[in-house]
């Protein structure tokens, strides 16, 4: 019996370890183990009023904040059927562009690259490559530097809340950031042509690709969720599709690898599903990289993460330009009893969030589906797949891959561990 | 202070994460202009959601994020402190409990039970508690998250062996010295700037909101005072209390105000 082992992942966000027990090249135990204690946000949520939402779920992921707060703050509205106003909604856009670029930027240079390169971290990496990890880091910053124009700060902004923004952020202070902005632009080009020269692993795998689709959009706010199977999902319904679907498909993960119904949310399905809707620089240089879509590569997620931070340095550029904060910063809100759901896309994947309140604002459910929980029965599929290689490999070897294999998902463990769950697998032997 | 020996090697860093969201740890990520020169500065043996490459103990500075929540954690605080020489709480989480700290106000199973289908497999303690509760924490940086220019003040004094300079003052003040007109006086909004540790530059009165607290309370706040006069505002059942239980609900002076503000007899209609 042969077992890779690694007890505490690291460069993810959060805390889980990885169990593969291997026999006669079979896999007879995986567990993806999840440690990251519990918070219990959907509970003490509860008899909280709606505006201290946005405050609270962006605790969940230091990460990705601005995810939690928006698709807060859209199944609010909706609960209260209230429009927030474009010039909102584009604020709300360039927000979210802001999150993408710090994401995407630590992710690709500082999570996942050192993988490929053989390095243990991103400092290993600045000892000999100092100019691509400095550029990273200035990348990444443009992206926080947005954040805290918009937000006050890049980690659990103070600006939003229900109806919209506490107030209009400084005009000055956000135009300010264009010649970054425009510096980050050709720096992102730059990585996507960097990107393609990495050393990607074989494994090629038929997923389920689920995402925000909007015909006018790059979707990440509104639109409905796309299936690369053909389905199409309201909001409203994505729990009758995907929740139960989900569970079901844990459960009757046994004894399946691939093709058991799992599902695969984030950058290579959003890019998949939705690269027709782009913006113009993006959809240029992913069409001279002549990648065959859809990229079915987990691990060339970090293409796909490339190619949105054109995108999104490209729509920040054009949403700041245009920025021209008149009208209320929020709309007035009327308060009733009701509930609403809303999403929306997190750099690492589709965010799903339901509240029922009542005549008076305060919250009476929440209910919350992070985008790993709907990943990790994936990741534990892709380990399977991965199994008959691993078990070719030295100890260590295997342990990098399989570990690779987890950080390319980007799992966000803080997030996803309302998931929690230990699950151990007898696959029988052959 | 001596903190660190003088020594011709670098001094040895490790970096901790207990239960939080990873925002102290990302504050550290978003030094980007002085990443690189920290890590040639000081040796990061120890962080994993840096690196996967580990430096064995002991270290010269530990650095934990997060509040103790479960059984483990609570074993692992005690073998952490015992290798580091000087131990810093990063952030409200490892300093008050954190937003998970709600869970002490309430039947933390009943929690477990709204939020996960087999509860049985959890492993969780009733309360979600500081590092101060369990080991003796030499420094506290408070924050959610931590404001990353006083992460770089504290590195560089404990490099040069002196005494970290921490704004002195509460929000209500950095507000004044912004200039900012006061939301609470202007406005009528709850705020509680007057009773809170400084250190944001006073964020959301200069995004047009009150203060929500999650620097905790600073030492000489005078929470009755600010309580009686908030009360009577309440735009919703409970709002005051509700803000003072929230990102720092645990530490002592926001816990005490809070049971005041329940206690208290609701007025009729005030608005």
């Amino acid at each position: 019996m042969k077992t890779i082992e690694v007890p505490a992942l690291a460069r993810v966000e959060g805390e889980g370890g990885l169990y593969i027990g291997l026999k006669d090249d079979q896999v007879v135990e995986i567990r993806l183990d999840i440690y990251e204690p519990p918070r219990f946000f959907e509970g003490f949520l509860v008899g909280r009023f709606l505006q201290e939402v946005p405050d609270i779920t962006a605790r969940i992921c230091g990460i990705c904040p601005v995810a939690y707060q928006m698709s807060s703050v859209t199944a609010l509205e909706n609960a209260l059927d209230v429009d927030v106003s474009p010039k909102v909604y584009a604020l709300r856009r360039l927000m979210y562009c802001g999150e993408y670029i710090e994401s995407h930027a630590l992710h690709i240079y500082l999570l996942q690259a050192p993988d490929l390169l053989g390095q243990p971290s991103a400092l290993d990496l600045a000892a000999i490559a100092p100019e691509v990890v400095k550029n990273a880091l200035r990348m990444k910053k443009i992206g926080n530097d947005v954040l805290k124009a918009i937000g006050g700060r890049s980690i659990h902004p103070v600006n939003t809340c229900v109806g919209g923004f506490y107030r209009w952020p400084n005009a000055i202070s956000l135009k300010a950031l264009l010649p970054e902005l425009e510096w980050g632009m050709e720096a992102a080009k730059e990585t996507v042509q960097w990107s393609l020269t990495l050393p990607y692993p074989d494994l090629e795998i038929d997923y389920e690709f689920v995402a925000i689709h909007h015909p006018e959009e790059y979707g990440i706010m509104q639109g409905d969720v796309y299936s690369s199977k053909g389905y199409k999902t309201s909001v409203a319904d994505y729990e009758m599709r995907y929740f139960e679907e989900h569970v079901q498909h844990s459960n009757a993960l046994h004894g399946h690898t691939v093709n058991g119904g799992t599902y695969l949310v984030g950058p290579l399905a959003r890019l998949n599903l939705n690269h027709s809707q782009l913006f113009p620089a993006a959809q240029k240089i992913l069409k001279d990289t002549k990648l065959d879509l859809p990229l079915k590569n987990p691990y060339k997620s970090l293409i796909a993460r490339a190619v949105e931070l054109v995108h999104f340095y490209e729509e920040a550029i054009q949403l700041t330009k245009a920025y021209s904060p008149e009208g209320p910063a929020h709309a007035n809100l009327t308060l009733k009893a009701g509930q609403g759901c809303g999403m929306s896309e997190a750099p690492r994947g589709l965010l799903y969030h339901r509240y029922k309140i009542d005549e008076l604002g305060m919250i009476k459910f929440a209910k919350i589906v992070p985008p790993t929980a709907q990943n990790l029965p994936r990741i534990e599929a892709d380990l399977f797949v991965l199994a008959p290689k691993l078990v070719k490999m030295e100890q260590e070897a295997a342990t990098i891959t399989a570990e690779h294999l987890v950080r390319s998902y980007d799992p966000c463990i803080s997030c996803a561990t309302h998931f929690l769950k230990l699950k151990i697998k007898e696959l029988g032997h052959t | 202070m001596t903190f660190i020996p003088k020594t011709s090697t670098k001094p040895k860093v490790a970096v901790y994460k207990f239960s939080s969201c990873d925002g102290c740890q990302l504050s550290i990520l978003n030094l980007e202009n002085e990443l690189l020169d920290l890590a040639s500065t000081v040796d990061i043996a120890y962080f994993l959601e840096v690196t996967r490459a580990v430096k064995p103990g002991p270290y010269d500075v530990g650095i934990v994020e997060g509040s103790v929540t479960t059984p483990h954690e609570a074993e692992r605080i005690i073998e952490v402190r015992s290798e580091c020489k000087f131990l810093i709480s990063l952030g409200t989480c490892a300093t008050a409990g954190g937003i998970q700290a709600l869970r002490n106000f309430a039947k933390a199973d009943v929690y477990a039970k709204t939020v996960y289908a087999h509860p049985e497999f959890l492993h969780f303690l009733e309360t979600s508690t500081p590092i101060s509760a369990h080991a003796p924490v030499d420094l506290e940086i408070w924050g959610c998250p931590v404001n990353k220019d006083t992460v770089v003040e504290v590195i560089a004094a404990l490099l040069q062996n002196r005494r970290p300079n921490f704004p002195p003052s509460p929000v209500c003040l950095e507000c004044k010295r912004r200039g900012i007109v006061c939301v609470a006086v202007a406005q009528g909004f709850p705020c509680l700037g007057p009773v809170v540790h400084g250190g944001c530059g006073a964020l959301c009165p200069a995004s047009g909101r009150g203060c929500y607290g999650c620097f905790g309370p600073s030492s000489a706040g005078n929470f009755n005072a600010l309580v009686a006069c908030m009360m009577p505002r309440d735009r919703y059942p409970n709002e005051t209390a509700n803000l003072l239980r929230s990102f720092s609900s645990h530490a002592p002076a926001f816990r005490a105000a809070a049971d005041a503000a329940l206690k208290t007899p609701k007025r009729k209609e005030t608005k």
